[in-house]
């Protein structure tokens, strides 16, 4: 690993950290700035959670807005129960999801290339009706959060608060991806995108390893959507539209697909464009768009292998 | 049982124009390994054009025309200034690639004609309805739109079975490095399929414009059902397509009228009208994933 490659992360974490002390402080950073960062936060731990499979494990889901909706709706239906308890809210969100993509994964494991793209786009559009025909929780509409989740006792209800739980969040989550990265189940799984037979041919179960990744990345994403859910105190079937699944897979590839760290600089970069930007002018997109194109044909390891000199 | 028969004939129609954008998405993925998310657009630049065209040039027909050609002659302008240097990266960087023209044309469409829907009236000769069986009429343009499918149905099958371009098209799709072995000049192969596959969703554009309404980002979802049509139906085959589009269209069709008679008779008025559509939408991902379960490749897959 490169010194580049080591700094990035840590300077991207500093500075994450950085912009609700310097507010504290007094300086004139205005309340969108910590906004737009606590975005930021938590859809990097749903793009980094899509890294791991995707990047490392080569498994390019199409799908992965499903179980960053399944931890919202998790928090909208608790909520609609009465609980807010982090400790029951949390874990019900990250089982849900993961058992989802247990029973899904293992059908799409089945396919692969443009098939595995489009099942994984299929159980999220199911996910997505699903969730507008929950009548008792707005349907189409969505549902309005009563209260944020609560950790004993203590209320995530200032933005601060989340912003630092996100924070925590997401550097567990890179953590934990990065010591599975490291481990001898990262290198299988890492192994098996670049050949699978030979892993087969080893005696490893590539679709056991395949599967577990899938079913660890979605418990993952689902933390972050428990987490949107909360910053938004609103859910709707929007968060598993087609589009927003595609809006990860962007920030993946455009940070870089398998450095993890990217996968922040991908969401920074998306979350400016279409928050940033999109109050400056509608017509945003027509400078994200021809800006996706570029990076395609002229950086190929995205944000995060400018400057590792194979760009 | 009228009901059931307008539905089924509704389904069919859905079937053509899915057809329509299918044939050109599969060709473009079997021939050439490229995932095209933008071709959605094309059918939406097609649906825009038609609508302009038709102003200018004074009727649909002259729109029609007009749109196809134009739609197409656009197409291949992108393929040649950017996707064909896509064709050998991974399908992820043509995701993303695409995806970019896609959030970008959608939001030129928006600049050039306003986010407000726009209307197509249906050409003089086609407008009313005739009598299909006693107490049931059903719109003739519906059936123009059948007919149109049917047919370029027809024409790709004796383009892609009987001529020396489809042969290399089959060739291409179940082998294209053998193909450029024996020197054939693929490029100029691949110009052909890309810029039919083009105009033809196009013209499917120009053909719902005058059944749905001409907005920004109509495409996509379109994309989305064209995109489970040629998985199911087997990447780069045309006969999967047309299979796997009437199926499409004739799920969802049904799926809606059915389910939500269903879900009538089982639940309270209220319930049943938010669960039966959404019950209904997710119907056709139901019978995708269930068809790739037992057979990953799609049904009729064009490599063996």
């Amino acid at each position: 690993m490169s010194r580049a490659s080591r700094m990035v992360p840590i300077a991207l974490f500093a500075s994450l950290a950085a912009i609700p002390i310097l507010r504290e402080a007094g300086l004139p950073i205005g309340g969108f700035l910590p906004l737009i960062a606590g975005r930021i936060i938590i859809f990097a731990i749903a793009a980094m959670s899509l890294d791991f499979i995707l990047g490392v494990g080569g498994l390019a889901s199409f799908g992965h807005a499903a179980p960053l909706a399944i931890g919202a709706y998790a928090v909208a239906i608790l909520d609609a129960a009465g609980i807010h308890d982090a400790t029951i809210v949390i874990p019900a969100a990250m089982l849900a999801a993961g058992i989802f993509a247990l029973v899904t994964g293992a059908i799409a494991l089945r396919t692969s290339g443009i098939n595995f793209l489009m099942i994984t786009l299929a159980f999220a559009q199911m996910v997505y009706f699903a969730a507008g025909s929950l009548a008792d929780y707005g349907g189409d509409d969505g549902y309005s959060l009563d209260a944020r989740i609560m950790w004993a006792g203590w209320k995530l209800s200032g933005r601060g608060g989340l912003y630092a739980v996100s924070l925590v969040c997401l550097f567990a989550a890179w953590l934990l991806f990065r010591t599975l990265t490291a481990s001898r189940f990262g290198r299988l799984l890492s192994a098996a995108r670049q050949n699978r037979v030979r892993v087969q041919s080893m005696g490893v179960d590539v679709f056991a390893v395949q599967l577990t990744s899938m079913v660890i990345a979605a418990m993952v994403c689902a933390v972050a959507g428990v987490l949107l859910a909360n910053e938004a105190e609103f859910v709707s079937p929007a968060y598993a539209a087609w589009g927003r699944s595609g809006s990860l897979m962007v920030m993946v590839l455009l940070g870089g697909a398998g450095s993890l760290h990217g996968a922040i600089l991908g969401a920074a970069l998306v979350v400016l464009f279409e928050e940033g930007l999109g109050r400056v002018t509608p017509h945003w997109p027509l400078i994200f768009g021809p800006l996706l194109v570029l990076s395609v044909l002229f950086l190929r390891r995205g944000i995060a292998g400018i400057g590792r000199g194979d760009g | 049982m009228t009901l059931f028969i307008v539905q089924a004939l509704n389904g069919i129609q859905l079937g053509m124009l899915l057809f329509l954008i299918a044939a050109g998405l599969t060709l473009v993925f079997g021939v050439m390994k490229f995932v095209n998310l933008a071709h959605g657009v094309q059918y939406m630049i097609g649906a825009y054009l038609g609508v302009t065209f038709a102003g200018w040039a004074g009727g649909f027909w002259a729109g029609l025309l007009l749109a196809s050609v134009v739609a197409g002659a656009f197409g291949l302008a992108l393929d040649v200034v950017i996707y064909r240097h896509l064709y050998r990266r991974s399908e992820l960087d043509q995701v993303l690639a695409t995806f970019g023209i896609i959030i970008t044309l959608n939001e030129v469409t928006r600049l050039l004609w306003g986010s407000n829907p726009l209307d197509m009236k249906m050409p003089e000769l086609l407008s009313g309805s005739f009598q299909l069986v006693e107490g049931l009429r059903y719109p003739i343009y519906r059936i123009a739109v059948m007919a149109a499918g049917l047919a370029v149905a027809g024409g790709l099958a004796v383009v892609v079975n009987r001529t020396r371009v489809g042969m290399l098209i089959r060739a291409g799709a179940s082998n294209g490095a053998m193909v450029e072995g024996l020197g054939v000049d693929i490029g100029r192969l691949f110009r052909i399929v890309f810029g039919m596959g083009a105009m033809l969703a196009g013209f499917a554009g120009v053909l719902a414009a005058p059944l749905v309404s001409v907005e920004p980002g109509m495409g996509d979802n379109l994309l989305i059902l064209a995109f489970v049509v040629i998985v199911i139906g087997g990447v780069g085959s045309i006969r999967g397509a047309f299979v796997a589009a009437c199926l499409v269209g004739l799920v969802d069709t049904l799926g809606r009228s059915l389910i939500t008679d269903l879900s009538h008779a089982a639940l309270s008025a209220t319930t049943s009208a938010r669960v039966g559509p959404a019950v209904a939408s997710m119907l056709i991902y139901l019978v995708m994933a269930l068809i790739l379960a037992i057979r990953p490749t799609g049904l009729f897959p064009a490599r063996a």
